[in-house]
């Protein structure tokens, strides 16, 4: 494979996903799955439960190789996973500036806190924080290092619904703040409308249907056009008949 | 035939059994509860042995105990005193405590590098583990004859059993907490971008700090227990000596004297390790009976 070996980056900029191969043992979970994401974009992966999405994010962040493929993503970048994974045995705070170095990181992390409406919890311990306030935390970690590319593995799914709107809208603030590349795992098709440049659905391991959403804020909440994003998602889930 | 009518059904069946909470303070209590409250054991975990001394005391004055098989409680501390103020206990002990000292400093500062090297490389491990494996199958006091051999009857044996006591089990428990943190939070560190020392600093050594504790807890056993085995080796000072002496005597009292010493270091080493749990794991809540 010559172009597996191939270690200088075709693109600049945002993430780039050719012809990748995943298997886990003989089972093919990523098939060939091409992917492109610009600068500044956001992404929404949505998928059936256990279609790959997280495997996918694995690779994006480095943390798998792929078995076959190509891809491209910035070095600086922040990963949200599926459950808080913050560390038990250090505060709010620390937990925040794990990944930085420079002499403000503590005013960065207390910055980046303030920001996910955490502001003056920097000294409570893992343990004492709600889900929500959990995976907050992990938010502020993720944004603190000011990453070109975020990737978010379910980051909202375990929060309450008004939470969650909470953090739609930090989620818009942040995007204008901060210039980022974003891609975002959901189940949640409301979600992925709310918040999507792009909405990529996955099946047989393969990046299926792509929607490009180009709705004004007031359109993603309640339009023609957002009803008719919403059924055809739903179709390309095969959840068409329930609505 | 007349019969009985059963007593409405609907009023005889028990209503389906249900809870109700309340503040702690408004809980109904019983006289019992809250006399004991009242009487709060201020004992805690030393109720039971107070209660044995109690007893024991009670016994050997009614002298249903022999002095020569067991003498008081009091009878104990006073000779205590006695040999105390008669200059023999403190130069023992105090031989005692420097072997077991020694003895701890060595086991723990090989079983704590051994540890660290065969948690984080896998060369170490390759290294380490088969002995620390086999060595942690052999009992303490069989390789006392071995250790006599080989190192004569002098300090160097008592030293070494007692650091072999010592560093066993903190190398096994150490490899064992190291490899035992949790992967997913190592994963995540990498990805926040935190470099390897962030990652042992932040991630490892806390997170392998509850089995280390648990390491320490043994090795300060293990080497109180290799320090008595040690001591009856040629004693001619410590209190193993004293022990040996007043065995060869009959002297009962003095062989309590030395075996509730030994207990309290026992008890000592335990506390120091609650302490260090207390300060050092203050993030994790633990289980509090009621
Ligand atoms: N380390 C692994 N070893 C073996 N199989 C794995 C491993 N990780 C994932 N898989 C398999 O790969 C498939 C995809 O898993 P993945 O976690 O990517 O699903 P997902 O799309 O994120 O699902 P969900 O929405 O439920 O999180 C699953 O069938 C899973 O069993
Ligand atoms: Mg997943």
């Amino acid at each position: 494979m010559t172009v597996a070996t191939d270690a200088t980056p075709r693109t600049q900029t945002g993430v780039l996903v050719a012809q990748v191969i995943r298997r886990f043992g003989d089972r093919t979970v990523l098939d060939h799955l091409d992917l492109t994401i610009d600068d500044d974009e956001l992404v929404v992966l949505l998928g059936p439960s256990g279609c790959g999405k997280s495997t996918l994010l694995r690779l994006l962040a480095g943390l798998d190789k792929p078995d076959g493929g190509r891809l491209e993503v910035p070095a600086n970048r922040a990963i949200v996973f599926q459950g808080d994974r913050l560390l038990p045995w250090q505060r709010v705070l620390r937990n925040v500036t794990l990944g930085l170095h420079r002499p403000d990181a503590d005013e960065r992390a207390r910055k980046a806190l303030a920001e996910v409406n955490l502001a003056g919890r920097e000294r409570a311990w893992p343990k004492q924080l709600s889900g929500g306030e959990a995976q907050r935390v992990a938010l502020a970690r993720a944004l603190v290092s000011e990453p070109e590319l975020v990737l978010l593995d379910e980051p909202f799914a375990a929060l309450d619904a008004i939470t969650r709107l909470r953090m739609h809208d930090l989620v818009h603030e942040l995007r204008r703040k901060h210039h980022a590349s974003m891609l975002l795992v959901t189940h949640d098709v409301d979600e992925a409308i709310a918040l999507a440049d792009r909405i990529v659905v996955m099946s047989d391991g393969r990046i299926g249907n792509t929607h490009t959403v180009q709705l004004s804020p007031a359109d993603r909440e309640a339009s023609v056009a957002r009803e008719q994003l919403r059924a055809a998602l739903l179709a390309d889930l095969g959840l068409a008949s329930q609505h | 035939m007349t019969v009985l009518a059963p007593p409405a059904e609907a009023a005889s069946r028990p209503s389906p059994p249900r809870d109700v909470f309340l503040p702690g303070d408004s809980r109904r209590q019983s006289p019992f509860a809250s006399l004991r409250r009242r009487l709060r054991w201020p004992l805690g975990v030393y109720t039971t042995p107070v209660l044995i001394l109690i007893v024991w005391e009670i016994l050997a004055q009614a002298g249903v105990l022999k002095p020569t098989y067991a003498p008081a409680p009091t009878d104990i501390v006073s000779t205590t005193v006695e040999l105390w103020r008669d200059g023999v206990l403190g130069p023992d002990l105090a031989i005692s405590l420097q072997r077991a000292a020694i003895g701890l400093g060595i086991g723990l500062a090989v079983g704590i590098v051994t540890g660290v090297l065969g948690g984080f490389l896998r060369t170490g491990e390759y290294v380490f583990n088969g002995v620390a494996q086999i060595l942690n199958t052999v009992p303490l006091l069989a390789v006392l004859p071995l250790f006599v051999v080989w190192f004569g009857i002098d300090e160097l044996t008592k030293v070494l059993l007692i650091a072999f006591g010592a560093g066993v089990p903190m190398y096994l428990n150490l490899f064992a907490a190291i490899r035992g943190v949790d992967q997913r939070l190592i994963e995540m560190a990498r990805t926040t971008g935190a470099g390897s020392w962030r990652v042992v600093t932040r991630v490892l050594v806390p997170g392998a700090l509850p089995g280390f504790l648990v390491g320490l807890r043994f090795s300060l056993a293990y080497s109180i227990l290799g320090l008595v085995a040690a001591e009856t080796v040629n004693a001619d000072e410590g209190l193993g000596f004293l022990i040996t002496q007043a065995q060869t005597y009959l002297q009962t009292n003095k062989v309590f004297v030395g075996l509730v010493i030994y207990s309290i270091l026992g008890l000592l080493a335990d506390q120091v390790v609650r302490t260090l749990e207390r300060v050092l794991l203050r993030w994790r809540p633990s289980y509090e009976a009621v």
